[in-house]
This record gives structure tokens, sequence and C-alpha cells, in this order.
């Protein structure tokens, strides 16, 4: 060793030593240019999500309407003059009253047969839900009957799709959904001001419906605040009692260890296998209805605890032992040095995995499915223990609806739901901004 | 192990009343020992300090004395160790209480992240010790007096107690600790984090609480242990090697390793 080390040493002193920095600093530039690659890639990934999901999905915000000055007739809407809900919420009749007042504003005689043909391609600009809308309306006030009211009511899909331009007017009439006399028909209305387009609130308040006009995301809102709602109520005491006994109280044995590994395992699970666990579990062995909230809510909640348990262990782990030992010095009990020194510091942890889990469990889709909340709901859910679907399931059922309309919907439900997660996410950051103590 | 007798009688008279004897008391830490059966009568009233190298065993014995060492999962406790008349290993004792009678403060502050007020009125609160607030406050105040700290931190008592400087946060837990009345107070090392003026300051306050306190402390410094203790244990490899009057510890140690690590040659 030493014959070997002495004479270089010798050398050295004179010749320049190669410290190899030129290769050094080369490998540290080429390093930092992966990394720039790498996270331009992503940027760049990112952004054209954003760009194609904003793109498509803005006009769905807004919703072709036409503007009706409509007389409610009392001899059409309630012949019998009994103010019977029943007799009112016929929405046939209605139809009676929309279609000629629609007809006079294109300049048709409702009454003329040679115009039969024109009237009946006429009708069709009309969204078949504009009468249940106009009969909703008379239902929340029957004073109106009677009166003449001037009504935004709504256009179909397909005149939706093509006043916003989705449907092109040099397509070969045959393949084309809007015919060039109801093109005439809406450039004359859009002219005079009578068609227009108008902020979507069906968008937000109407459930499922093959019209695409008359199809929202009300119910699936509602839906996820409901399962949001189980899940919170549920994972979270269940989560963080679980988490205390197994950090602070149980013994370090063979059986906590398996426990240990279980539970981070199960984080793992796929989400399906939740959705076959809630099916046999909750529907076909409890008893619970198909497609309701509670049972999404539940498998949810299962679902989330894996996440919370595991952020609130970290977080209680996280509580320095000086603190545990400042409390106990005073002779506060264990109990009572959880529930008074360690749990308020870990709260900020605890709460950040909370709503992580949350936005993770707003955004699952799969499990979802299997436990029947693909349905078709048109009807705003009042309990949990309703039919209801949930935003992403909606987004999946858009997504595969064939109408040219839904595909604006869908990714503007997209948009909704993204915002949703984002909210959730600032918050988690904010919250243990907030929070976060130094000691 | 070493004749623990007094060296003479004129001393012997001198002692005053045991407040805390240990006899053969061991600690294992799992299959590691740490303590090898210390015998040590700690005086009413007094200050003893425990010095000695790293690793030998003096933390380890101070939380045998409130069973600190209790929240340890691998640590198992041997032999006696009495406080008054009570055995305090006897599964009969309620280790809140006892705490309650054996306060401890740490090597590094560590008051909780709460307010200065919270700070002490934790320990009085969950042992019922005040009937209404404006006993609280009493018991605050006092508390703070005695630490020697109310004059600096009166007009912020809201304020919390992890914004105070390193020495006011020792002298804060040291409040805390006797906020609860306790009979002894135990300290590890509790100048380590501290610079020299407010290792002065805790020193001194040490030295006025020995009226009304039995104090053990735990320190690495020979000149802290010579100011503030009346009393000196020499601690070597989890034994008591030598035990007496500090003065006599320090001017005429019996045993060789005493003399070698109080003149530096080791530790
Ligand atoms: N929590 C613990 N777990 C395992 N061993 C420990 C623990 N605390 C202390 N020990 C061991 O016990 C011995 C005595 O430690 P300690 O009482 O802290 O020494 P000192 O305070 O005198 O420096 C050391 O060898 C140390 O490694
Ligand atoms: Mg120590």
């Amino acid at each position: 060793m030493t014959d070997l080390s002495v004479p270089p040493a010798q050398s050295t002193a004179q010749m320049p030593r190669d410290y190899g920095l030129k290769k050094r600093y080369a490998s540290e530039a080429r390093f930092k240019l992966y990394g720039m690659i790498a996270i331009g890639m992503g940027l760049l990934f990112l952004t054209l999500l954003f760009v194609s999901i904003i793109t498509k999905g803005y006009t769905a915000f807004e919703q072709t309407k036409i503007q009706l000055s409509l007389t409610l007739d009392e001899k059409i809407l309630d012949p019998a003059g009994t103010r019977d809900p029943k007799q009112l919420a016929k929405a046939i009749r209605y139809n009676k009253i929309i279609e000629p007042a629609f007809y006079q504003a294109i300049g048709l005689d409702p009454k003329d047969k040679a115009q039969k043909a024109d009237r009946k391609l006429a009708k069709k600009i009309i969204s078949r839900g504009a009468a249940i809308e106009l009969r909703d309306m008379v239902l929340d006030n029957p004073d109106l009957i009677g009166t003449t009211q001037s009504v935004w009511i709504l256009a179909s899909g397909d005149v939706d799709s093509f006043v916003k331009g989705q449907i092109s007017r040099q397509t070969d009439e045959k393949r084309r959904q809007i015919k060039d006399k109801q093109i005439a028909w809406i450039d004359a209305l859009l002219d005079q001001g009578i068609m227009d387009k108008k902020f979507n609130s069906g968008l937000f308040t109407f459930g499922a419906s093959s019209r695409p006009e008359t199809a929202g995301i009300g119910v699936a809102v509602i839906g996820s605040l409901f399962m949001m709602g189980i899940v919170l109520v549920l994972a979270l005491p269940i989560g963080v009692a679980a988490s205390i006994y197994l950090e602070e109280f149980a013994p370090k044995n063979k059986w906590t260890d398996l426990i240990e590994v279980n539970i981070n395992n199960l984080a793992a699970v796929p989400s399906i296998v939740f959705g076959l666990l809630g099916l046999a579990v909750f529907i076909n062995f409890a008893g619970l209805p198909r497609s309701a909230s509670i049972v999404g809510g539940l498998v949810l909640t299962l679902m989330t605890l894996p996440t919370i348990i595991i952020a609130t262990r970290s977080a209680l782990k996280a509580v320095p032992p000086s603190i545990r030992e400042a409390a106990l010095g005073v002779g506060a009990s264990k109990t009572q040095t959880i529930f008074h020194h360690v749990l308020p510091l870990a709260s900020p942890g605890i709460l950040t995995g909370t709503i992580i889990g949350l936005a993770q469990a707003l955004g699952e889709t799969a499990p979802l499915l299997m436990i029947g909340m693909v349905a078709f709901v048109k009807d705003i859910p009042v309990s949990p223990l309703d039919p209801a679907t949930a935003l992403p399931v909606q987004i999946y059922m858009w997504a595969g609806a064939a109408e040219r309309a839904f595909v604006e919907r869908t990714s503007a439900a997209i948009l909704i739901l993204l915002a949703f997660l984002a909210i959730m996410n600032i918050s988690a950051v904010l919250l243990r901004r907030r929070f976060e103590r130094r000691w | 192990m070493q004749d623990m007798t007094p060296i003479n009688t004129a001393e012997a008279s001198e002692r005053r009343a045991i407040k805390i004897s240990a006899k053969e008391v061991t600690v294992h830490y799992g299959a590691k020992q740490a303590l090898f059966g210390v015998d040590l009568d700690i005086e009413e009233n007094q200050v003893t300090s425990l010095i000695g190298p790293s690793g030998c065993g003096k933390s380890t014995f101070l939380r045998c004395l409130n069973r600190m060492n209790d929240t340890i999962d691998i640590c198992s406790v041997g032999g006696q160790i009495r406080l008054g008349d009570i055995n305090i290993y006897d599964p009969k004792v309620d280790v809140v209480e006892l705490r309650a009678r054996v306060g401890m403060v740490f090597q590094k502050p560590n008051p909780f992240p709460k307010s200065i007020f919270e700070n002490i009125a934790y320990g009085p609160r969950i042992h019922g010790l005040c009937r209404d607030k404006s006993d609280m406050e009493e018991v605050v105040v006092s508390s703070l007096q005695k630490a020697g700290l109310f004059d600096e931190v009166k007009d912020r008592l809201d304020e919390p107690g992890t914004g105070l400087s390193g020495g006011q946060q020792q002298r804060l837990c040291i409040a805390r600790a006797i906020a609860v009345s306790p009979e002894v107070i135990l300290m590890d090392e509790p100048c380590s984090a501290l610079d020299p003026i407010a290792t002065a300051k805790v020193e001194e306050l040490i030295d006025e609480l020995r009226e009304n306190y039995t104090i053990v402390i735990v320190t690495h410094s020979m000149q802290q242990a010579a100011r503030v203790s009346q009393r000196t244990a020499f601690f070597h490899l989890g034994n008591i090697v030598e035990e007496g009057p500090t003065e006599q510890i320090f001017t005429m140690p019996k045993d060789q390793r005493t003399q070698d690590y109080i003149t530096g040659r080791f530790g």
C-alpha cells in the first residue's frame, strides 16, 4: 500500500491534477436538462388536457332559448277551473300553448292544413322539455293562469348545437340533423333576438335525461354531497379512533403488526373490489336499496378509511415525544395526554388526510358502478336512501351518449368535478399552513 | 459496590429526613441492563445532584423516581423505591397521583404550545386543585412568582409559552411543575439547552426552591453540581460509585473513578 501511494503524491505536486471537473459539470448539466424535459412534458400534457376540456366544455354553460309571449289560457290548462294539481300537471296541455305561439313567431299559421308538414318540422326546434318547464312554473304558482307571460323556453339539443356552430351548415342536408328550412327560421329568430344563448342554469338543476338540453348534474351533485357527508361522518371518527388505539394504546406485537400490514394493503386494493364488497354486504346481505347514496357512502367510507388511518397515524407519530412527556410529567393520564395535547397538535395532519381521502372518494367511479349508481335518475334525491348518481358516474354516462350536445356537457361536468377537487385540495393545503405549529 | 455508610458520625448527625429511598434498583431496557442495583437515599429539602459520564444511567434512575419509565414499553424496573412510606412501584400506587407528588423538568424546555397561563393552569385543573377561576389565577401567579418569571411575563399571560426565550421556557416548565404542589422536583439536565445567563438564573431558582421542595438534578457540569447541590451521587456504568455531601465528593473523593471523572480524565 505505502509504496504505491508515495510516488504519485510527489508527482502531483508538480503536475496539474485532473479533477475531472469538465465531466462532472457536464453530467450535472445533463441531469438538469433531463429534469427540465420531464417537467416540461408534464406541463405540456396538463395544458393540453385543460385546453381541450375547457374549449370543449365552456359552451355547455350556455343554452339556446327562445323568448315567447305565452298566454296561459285557463280553458286549455284547467278546463274545470279547480286548480287541481293533478289537472295542472298534464304536460301535453302546455304544448298546446307553446306550439301555436312559436308558429306565430316564425310566421306559420297554426291552423292552415297546407302548412302541416312545415309545422311538424318547426316543432322540432322546440325542446320537448319546454312544456315540462312551463308546467313546473305553473304548478309552483297557479296564479299565473289567465295571464300572459314572456318566457324563455328551451330550444332542442340539435338546435343548440347548431347555434353554437357544432353542426356545420356545409354538411349535406340529408345527413344533417337541422334541415334547410329550420335553418332559415333559426336565422330569422336569431336576427330578431327572439332566439338567444342564455346562462344554462338547467345544467346544475336537472337530473338525467335522454334530451341533452334537459340533462344536468343536479342529481349527481346531490348524490355526491350525500356520499361525502356519509364518508365524513363515518370515516373520520372511526379512522381517528382506530389510529389512536393502534398508535397509542395497542401493544406492539404480531397481531398489531398484522393489522398494520393489512391496513396499508387495504389502501392499495383496487376500488372495484370495494364495490363488489359493498354489493355483497350492503345490498345483498343487509338489504339496503340499490343505487342509493347511502350504499355508495358506505362503500366509499371503507375505501377512505385506510387513507385516513394512515394519515392520522403519521400525524400522531409526528407529535414530538417531549409534549407527551410534559403532560405525563404533570400527572396527566394517558387519555388526557392524548386528548388534551397530542390530538390537537395532530389535527391539521388529520384534517389534511381526511380532505385528501374525501377528494379521492369524490372522484371514485368504479365501485359505484358495481352498486348500481349508474341508474337513470330524473328526480333530485331528498334522502340518502333515494336513488342517485355521482358526479364522476354522470360524466361516465354522458361520455357514452350519442348526441352532439352531450360532448360539451361531459367536458363541463369534468370541469365542475375538477373545480370541486381543486377547492378541496387547496383547502387542505391552506389548513395545513394555517395550523402548522412549531414547537 | 462501594460502602454507603456515612464517613463519620458528625456528618451522620447532620443528615436530614430521608424523602426518597432507593434500594437495589435495577433497570432493563429489553435485554440490555442499564442499572445494576442502585441504592440511594435522597434527603428532604436538599438538592441532590447526579453526575457521571454519558450513558451511565443517570436519566434512567431519575425517571424511575416518578415512574416515567412506565411509558417505555421495553423498560422494566426492579428493586424498591420508597417515597415517604409508600413503595412507588407497588401496583396499588396510582402513577397519576405519584407524578403530582414528584414533578419533573426535562432537558429540553417543553412548554405546551398553548398560552403561558394555560401551561401552568393545566396541572392544577386536571388534578382538581382549584375551586374557581380566581383560585386558579392565584395558583398561576404564585407559581410564576416562585419560578421568578412573573415580572417578565405578567403582561402577556395569554401569549403562547413557546414564544418565550429558552431560559424563560425552562423556568415556565419549572413553574408548571410547581403549580401542582409537588414534594419532589426531578430535573434532567435542565440547563443543557440554555445560555450562561439563563443557566445562572435557573441555578439561583433551584437554590431558592430547596426551601420548600426536595430536588434531584442530573447535570453534566461539575461546577453546576458544586454550585447548587448539597449532596452528590456519582454514577458509573449503571452503578453509584460514590455518594455523599457535595463538598466532600469534590474535594476528597474516596474512589479513584470519581477522582478521575471530576478532574476531567474521562467522561
Ligand atoms: N429508551 C431507551 N431504550 C433503550 N435503551 C435506553 C433507553 N434509554 C436509555 N437507554 C440506555 O440506558 C443506558 C443509560 O442511559 P441514560 O440513563 O439515558 O444515561 P445518562 O442519562 O446517564 O446519559 C444507556 O446505555 C442507554 O443506551
Ligand atoms: Mg441523560
